[in-house]
């Protein structure tokens, strides 16, 4: 057998999953590691400016393709910058492997140099995490780290290297494991076929049903599927902030997002429901509003991989525990066998009183005539500039939302967000790792002043790789969100939520050798706009300014039902 | 309701501080917490008890159970059990005191396991609420020092939790 030392073993993991990534950052207590990378050319090592931006970078990678995102930093300060984009996958069920150095073995627990109890720290965050205790282990635990990362709802997997653990002089037989078994570990496989088919006849009773998809169809490869089932049962389909895009944003059977700043029809089409089908969602609050109020009359099918997401917030009727594409696709079959078809009559009034619901509000905003720019405007451009067809990552904010409202996902994996977590800082470095698994693909980052400078730095690693990212900085001169939330519930007292002293934009982006372009008037932006992504093969910061008085809607009335909502300043259901 | 949660795990460093970290990280309580390795020495078994309704209870044993180190547990409270635990107890023993902290310990088959001149160390074993009788028997007062070992617990009948 091949002997090999820790550090070239985990290298060799790497290459052994497939690894085309890693996102990381140096220090003393990897450097046995870095140049065993140094002596291969399988696994291509980026360089980022900070390590978080690796994490979310990973991320970007991980959600765009559905292979897991790979990191690597050293033990301490560098460790916990980690945290942060650990925190950020965990919330959103990311597959992701953290690789970082600790110091060295018998220096354990002397609050050595650059000591950080990462398993620690980390513990709340990572679906598991592995300490390599002897290198002869590393294949095992490489192994066993992309499987839990990868399967069942997937997650960020820690682990943490003892630097002697990678030491260059002492090797060990390497052999990388085909399979793993645990006896601890059994990801569900299949859901329940009584249950599916207790299902279709719920589905073929509803008079008013409804699809409420999630994260999870996106993750677990289930558009497809579950549109072939919405269209052959003609339901509405609402998704969630996480789901849009596993059912074509375009498609008329599409009542858009819902929740806190859904639509109006789909909040309504929610609350007013008699039947639910909730495919990976998690019903959780940014969704329901005020459980207890949360569609009174609807009866919920709960299909997740997650038993724990089951009945957490809201108790399902008939739960279905496995992966959202083989419950789908069993579904499918078992409507089949059924035979039967929905409530036709039923159906056509439910689509009336859905369309009637679409005429009153839609999506809407004001237009200044003369005044600031509106940022919904912003997004219109960037969806007819890119057709449609960018991947779309987002910071924080109000931009995030309008991102969300007017740009239509036809495709998964194409709006890419922080959704969970809420991390601003984190659609730079997401848009890199998108760009990376797809250099010739359009990627958009839609930002706000307030989010990019969570992790600006990252405009050197663009460069330093060539990457064409393009930057859409909604400018509002203000934390908007925030802005937003006082201006509704704190008198407009606006502590704190405005930005003094932006930087110029444009020459930040020139220093940084990238192209900067700044717009103040609606009259230039769709020109603007076309002309920044006309430049295929460079990065461009567009600076856009925008009223900075506009807030999101609609918005859901806190503490009241799904249908209790502002539709603007001044309208409320 | 007082709920008692058995759990196999992996005898593995790391693995308890999961299983206690997640009740304080969802925001659930630990009564009482034992455990020890079992038979087989890759094992541990980890006994707590807890309180919440049925829909609690679920969640704490989902959210377990999602433990990668957790191999199986069960919630010995559904069905019938024994539980025990172990308490020593430090009594105060002097004058007219001393038999009756001795007819005390005869009462609840407790054993005087060591004396001095003015000390009575006790051992008890039992339900819970049979250690808290004894020593409302005795009377706070007269308590020096208890050291309990928490609960621990088996189901009855056939009933196995192994592998
Ligand atoms: C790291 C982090 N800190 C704070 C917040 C709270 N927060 C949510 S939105 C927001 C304002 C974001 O401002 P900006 O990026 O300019 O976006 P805008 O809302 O103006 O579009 C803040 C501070 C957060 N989500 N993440
Ligand atoms: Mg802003």
């Amino acid at each position: 057998m091949e002997m090999l030392s820790g550090a070239e073993m985990v290298v060799r993991a790497l290459q052994d999953e497939g690894v085309e990534y890693i996102f990381g950052y140096p220090g003393g207590s990897v450097l046995h590691i870095y140049d065993a990378l140094f002596q291969q050319d399988k696994v291509n090592h980026i360089l980022v400016r900070h390590e978080q931006a690796a994490t979310h970078a990973a991320d970007g990678y991980a959600r765009a393709t559905g292979k897991p995102g790979v990191v690597m930093v050293t033990s301490g300060p560098g460790a916990t910058n980690a945290i942060t984009g650990l925190a950020t996958a965990f919330m959103d069920s990311i597959p992701m492997i953290v690789l970082s150095g600790q110091v060295r073995s018998d220096w354990i627990g002397d609050d050595a140099f650059q000591e950080t109890d990462m398993i620690g720290v980390s513990r709340p965050v990572v679906k598991h995490s592995f300490m390599v205790r002897d290198a002869k282990d590393i294949p095992e635990i490489m192994k066993k780290a992309f499987y839990i990362a990868t399967t069942g709802r997937p997650g960020p997997v820690l682990v943490d290297i003892p630097k002697d653990q990678t030491a260059p002089n002492v090797k060990n037989p390497y052999e990388y494991p085909k399979k793993v078994k645990m006896r601890s570990y059994a990801p569900v496989s299949r859901g329940h076929s009584g249950q599916i088919r207790k299902a279709v006849e719920e589905l073929m009773k509803a008079k008013r049903p409804v699809i409420y998809a999630g994260g999870g169809v996106v993750q677990g490869e289930g558009s497809e599927l579950l549109t072939q089932l919405a269209h052959r049962l003609n339901f509405p389909v609402t998704n969630t902030l996480m789901g849009l895009g596993c059912f074509p944003g375009t498609d008329k059977q599409n009542v858009g997002m819902l929740g806190m700043h859904g639509t109006y029809e789909a909040n309504m089409t929610m609350h007013n429901s008699d039947v639910i089908l909730a495919v990976g969602a998690r019903l959780d609050d940014r969704v329901t509003n005020n459980v207890k109020k949360f569609c009174p009359g609807a009866k919920i099918i709960h299909i997740d991989i997650d038993p724990a997401t089951i009945s957490k917030n809201v108790m399902a009727h008939i739960p279905i525990v496995g992966p959202v594409h083989q419950v789908l696709e069993e579904m499918l079959a078992a409507l089949d066998e059924h035979g039967g078809e929905p409530d036709q009559k039923a159906l056509e009034r439910w689509w009336e009183e859905i369309e009637g619901w679409r005429k009153i509000h839609g999506m809407r905003y004001e237009v200044n005539k003369d005044g600031p720019m509106k940022p919904q405007q912003v997004v219109e451009a960037l969806y007819k500039a890119t057709n449609g067809d960018a991947y779309v990552t987002s910071d924080v904010g109000q931009h995030q939302m309008f991102a969300a409202q007017y740009y239509k996902y036809d495709k998964p994996r194409r709006w890419i967000n922080s959704g969970g977590l809420g991390t601003m800082g984190f659609g730079l470095p997401a848009a890199m790792g998108v760009q990376f698994a797809f250099p010739d693909a359009t990627v958009a980052c839609v930002t706000g002043e307030g989010s990019i400078q969570m992790n600006i730095q990252e405009l050197s690693t663009c460069l330093q790789y060539g990457l064409p990212v393009k930057i859409i900085n909604i400018n509002n001169q203000a934390l908007g969100m925030v802005r937003q939330w006082q201006d509704m519930q704190y008198g407009g007292r606006h502590s704190q939520s405005y930005m003094e002293s932006l930087p110029d934009f444009v020459a930040l982006a020139e220093a940084y050798g990238h192209v900067g372009m700044k717009v103040t008037r609606f009259e230039d932006l769709q020109g603007a706009m076309d002309e920044a992504f006309a430049l295929k093969d460079r990065l461009v910061f567009m600076d856009i300014y925008v009223d900075p008085t506009e807030h999101v809607y609609p918005m859901q009335i806190a503490d009241g039902s799904m249908r209790d909502m502002w539709l603007s300043k001044t309208e409320r259901t | 309701m007082r709920r008692i949660i058995s759990i196999l795990m992996e005898n593995e460093p790391g693995a308890l501080s999961r299983v206690i970290g997640l009740f304080s990280q969802r925001g659930y309580n630990i009564d009482s917490l034992s455990v020890a390795p079992t038979e087989d020495s890759t094992l541990s078994r980890l006994t707590l008890t807890t309180y919440g309704d049925d829909l609690k209870i679920e969640q704490i044993t989902k959210h377990l159970n999602k433990l990668i180190e957790v191999v199986k547990l069960v919630d010995l409270t559904e069905g019938a059990h024994i539980e025990r635990e172990l308490m020593l107890i430090k009594v105060k023993a002097t004058g007219a005191q001393r038999a009756e902290v001795k007819r005390s310990v005869d009462i609840f088959r407790g054993q005087i396991v060591d004396v001095t001149s003015t000390v009575y160390t006790i051992q008890l074993t039992g339900a819970s609420d049979k250690l808290d009788a004894f020593i409302g028997a005795i009377g706070e007062a007269q308590v020096l020092e208890v050291v309990r070992s928490g609960v621990s617990g088996i189901a009855r009948g056939e009933k196995v939790l192994s592998l």
